[in-house]
């Protein structure tokens, strides 16, 4: 029996097609990957599997049955859960409605009892080792806690076809480790997965079966053990895989442009010392809780230290204030793309070039035209995939927006980049022309702070720093080993360098 | 031993902030009681108080229904003209050529009926232009606003209508329950009930969830254009019920009834939490501000304040409040 089959399907949004004719099919209690470049159409298919979006044409089948009516959203609730790619928290209600939102009575009766769903989610929560209050508001919450209570809530439905939308690019390593256990139990008590993910070892180590996708067509599917990653590699790009050997860039100039002294922010992290050099591109490296986000955010202005001090080329920054960081150099991709990372309804052209829009133009007026010009610019150079600089961003794929944000932040030619998990959501192949564009960035004299827990990110870096639990634990030059920078990550091991 | 097993990650049962945030009025209301206990001797009596709620009960009921589509994440301005618009279609269906009616002749007993659905039509035109073809909430239902008012005055060609023979209409305004005015009841009751369906119930959960993120609550199983037709559609009956009360008190439908009430009814939502932004605020909250509302009036009324100031007084009274409670409860209003 199949959990669930899909034949024929066809999705267009204006002129994209988004899936040409596609077919899966998930055989019952395997875990089944579906991969594919940004844009492939993977998340489209996700939509019209859970029910919230209508195929122009195919059918879907679970388990032998035709999909419910579309206007039935309690009838695909027992079919299918799913952990979207774009977050279905909702910020005003309390994490725990959030977990149980629309099954709140737990005891099946009319009437809700607040004190039981409270307890409830507390129990939910720890198991995944969220440590968050449930009473607290969802707007609270942290990105990867926002993702690890969505994770909860599909996967404690009790439903048997799972549906995980890249769960994995805002989490940590022991929470992607935490998830697989889960996951693998599950299994073994008859659950079907559809896993889509970028990192593909992931694929490697908790799939039995794959699915390609590429430019909106189905292009395999195969066991798992019968492929090799570069095979894999190989049916998403449509290409040979060609080891890049990232461009050398020059040795670091010896002015430093961000200087950071005595910064300390309450509970996240306190005394950081950093200086980074023009040219010179740093890692920072950490766990979730580490506070490494916070210090980023810390220094493009989204918070405010309690203590110390930011400079950038020399000159103090204004603490809290994002315009003062921005007209300081500074240019950054945050790490909630959706709060701070574009204006969704406004063309790509309009969000890459937001902080140059005073280039663009004499006496306040912006040039479309030019504007359109540095847009397709930037469309080639990051590889965004889509119909054009006017869309709106709203209608990219996620690894696309993430692009966007990427052309935003090197649009302005900052003398400081600060990217916070820069390639969350970006394809293996796109991943190489983001950190091409860094490097790039860096030769041509920016300083780079990279805040990421993504090795693939960290490994161009020239130096990198690794934070524990709020001051750094470790710092590695170049050419570290993977084991010896997750042991530190991790608060396992002993830091090597310095 | 029993000990062992309970939970340990459950958070301790406490003061929930929630809690405190419907609470942010209380004090406003209890400087009130003291500034009126101040300015008028007869302010502090029961009979004093009661006429407050009383007052304040028709408004009461256009802000139960505009706090709920407010959390659900719409606006509508058009319950004004519908508190004057209901009642006067059953009188003017009802009533004879003689008395400003239309001679239709239907029977008294369905002034009350009628009076309803006319306000499940204005809800149900209203979630139909605003859900279905997509129309911008603000300036639908300002539109609806000034639609319906107008059908107000072109049916009575701008006259008040009254009739003391139609007791269908009458009787919820004037009548006494158990010694209290029936309006009070209808009023306190009507809260209640809502605010333990707002708190306890899925379905009145759900309200908050569209309200906070819609496409999240669509892919929970809400079914969020549904609901929210059906609040749209509550919210008109509730005018219009309060319009049916407002003739039973007052004794006729005037060409002006409900005029002016909208900023009333958003400042008694807002005072007590409710969010423009949808899906934040309590019922409870929003009747502490009609409350408020109310006594602030009933003040300004027992000092003699110049007939010509009140509206000045008041206005500004109720920005004072909403930066006091904006102050008092530490949230932003938005
Ligand atoms: N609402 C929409 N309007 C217009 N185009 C859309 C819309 N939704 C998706 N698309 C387009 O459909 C294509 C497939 O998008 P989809 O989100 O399915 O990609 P994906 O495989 O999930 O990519 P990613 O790995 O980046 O998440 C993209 O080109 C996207 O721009
Ligand atoms: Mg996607």
């Amino acid at each position: 029996m199949n959990a669930v089959e899909a034949s024929n399907i066809t999705k267009r949004f204006g002129q994209t097609v988004a899936l040409n004719d596609v077919r899966i099919t998930v055989a019952d209690g395997e875990t089944h990957a579906l991969v594919g470049r940004n844009g492939a159409g993977k998340s489209t298919l996700v939509s019209m599997l859970t029910g919230l979006n209508r195929p122009d044409s195919g059918q879907i089948t679970f388990r032998g049955e035709p999909a419910p009516s579309l206007s039935d959203r309690q009838a695909w609730r027992t079919k299918v859960a799913c952990v979207y790619q774009k977050s279905t928290i909702i910020p005003t209600l309390t994490v725990a409605e959030n977990l149980f939102i629309n099954r709140q009575s737990l005891d099946g009766g009319p009437v809700i009892s607040w004190s039981r769903l409270r307890r409830t989610a507390g129990d939910l929560l720890s198991e995944y080792g969220v440590d968050v209050d449930p009473n607290a508001d969802a707007a609270a919450l942290t990105v990867e806690q926002r993702q690890l209570v969505e994770i909860a809530r599909a996967l404690s439905f009790g439903a048997k076809f799972i549906i995980l939308d890249e769960p994995t690019a805002q989490l940590d390593g022991p929470a992607i480790e935490r998830l697989f256990e889960r996951m693998r139990s599950l299994r073994a008590a008859g659950v079907t997965f559809l896993f889509i993910s970028h990192h593909l070892q992931e694929i490697f180590e908790i799939c039995q079966t794959v699915t390609v996708f590429r430019d909106a067509r189905h292009i395999l599917t195969s066991p798992v053990a019968d492929l090799s990653k570069d095979q894999l590699v190989e049916s998403m790009t449509g290409e040979a895989v060609g080891l890049g050997a990232g461009p050398s860039r020059p040795t670091p100039a010896p002015e430093s442009i961000l200087d950071i002294q005595g910064l300390s922010l309450d509970k996240h992290f306190s005394g950081i010392d950093l200086s980074v050099r023009k040219g010179e591109v740093v890692g920072i490296a950490g766990s979730g809780s580490s506070g490494k986000v916070e210090l980023g955010e810390v220094i493009v202005g989204l918070r405010k230290a309690d203590t110390g001090t930011v400079a950038v080329s020399g000159k103090a920054l204004k603490p809290g204030s994002v315009p003062a960081a921005l007209a300081g150099g500074v240019g950054f991709v945050p790490e909630d793309r959706h709060k701070e990372g574009f204006v969704p309804g406004m063309s790509i052209a309009e969000n890459a070039t937001f902080p140059i829009t005073r280039r663009l133009g004499r006496f306040g007026a912006v040039s479309g035209r030019r504007r359109a010009e540095v847009a397709e610019q930037m469309i080639g150079d990051l590889a965004i995939k889509t119909s054009g600089p006017e869309q709106d961003v709203a209608d990219l794929s996620g690894g696309n927006q993430q692009k966007v944000v990427m052309a935003r932040a090197l649009s302005g030619d900052p003398a400081l980049l600060v990217l916070m998990d820069p390639t969350a959501g970006v394809d293996v192949k796109s991943k190489e022309n983001l950190l091409d564009a860094v490097d790039r960035a860096a030769a041509a004299g920016a300083a780079v702070l990279v805040i990421s827990d993504e090795l693939d990110d960290l490994r161009p870096c020239d130096r990198v720093l690794v934070m524990f639990h709020g001051s750094v634990a470790g710092e590695f030059p170049a050419g570290w080993t993977d084991n010896e920078l997750v042991s530190v990550i991790e608060g396992i091991g002993e830091s090597s360098g310095e | 031993m029993s000990d062992v097993s309970a939970p340990v990650v459950a958070a301790r049962p406490r003061l929930q902030v929630a809690k405190l945030r419907d609470l942010a009025l209380l004090p406003a209301i209890v400087v009130l009681l003291v500034v009126g206990f101040i300015a008028s001797p007869i302010f502090l009596t029961g009979g004093n108080l009661l006429n407050v709620v009383q007052q304040q009960s028709e408004l009461g009921l256009v802000v139960l229904g505009e706090a709920l589509v407010l959390i659900v994440g719409k606006m509508d301005l058009s319950l004004e003209s519908t508190l004057g618009f209901a009642p006067a279609l059953a009188m003017v269906l009802v009533l004879p050529t003689s008395e400003h009616g239309l001679g239709l002749g239907l029977p008294q007993w369905t002034a009350l009926p009628v009076c309803l659905l006319a306000g499940v039509l204005i809800g149900a035109i209203n979630a139909f232009l605003v859900l279905r073809l997509q129309l911008s909430g603000f300036i639908i239902t300002l539109g609806m606003l000034i639609t319906i008012r107008g059908v107000q005055q072109g049916l009575t060609v701008g006259q008040s209508l009254a009739s003391p023979n139609m007791p269908s209409l009458y009787y919820l305004g004037s009548a006494v329950w158990f010694g209290v005015n029936a309006s009070i009841w209808i009023f306190l009751l009507l809260f209640v009930i809502a605010i333990v369906f707002m708190g306890y119930f899925r379905h009145g959960r759900s309200l908050y969830a569209i309200g906070g993120n819609e496409a999240a609550a669509k892919a929970a199983g809400i079914r969020s254009t549904r609901v929210t037709a059906i609040v749209l559609i509550l919210a008109s009956v509730l005018a219009a019920l309060a319009g049916a009360m407002m003739v039973g008190h007052y004794g006729s439908v005037t060409a002006s009834q409900g005029s002016g009430w909208i900023f009333n009814a958003f400042a008694a939502a807002v005072l007590g939490g409710v969010s423009l932004n949808g899906g934040k605020g309590t019922l409870f909250g929003a009747m502490c501000g009609v409350l408020m509302l109310g006594l602030v009036q009933n003040i300004l009324t027992l000092a003699h304040v110049n007939v010509y100031w009140i509206g000045a007084i008041n206005g500004a009274i109720i920005i004072g409040a909403l930066v006091l409670a904006r102050l008092t409860s530490g949230k932003a209003q938005d």
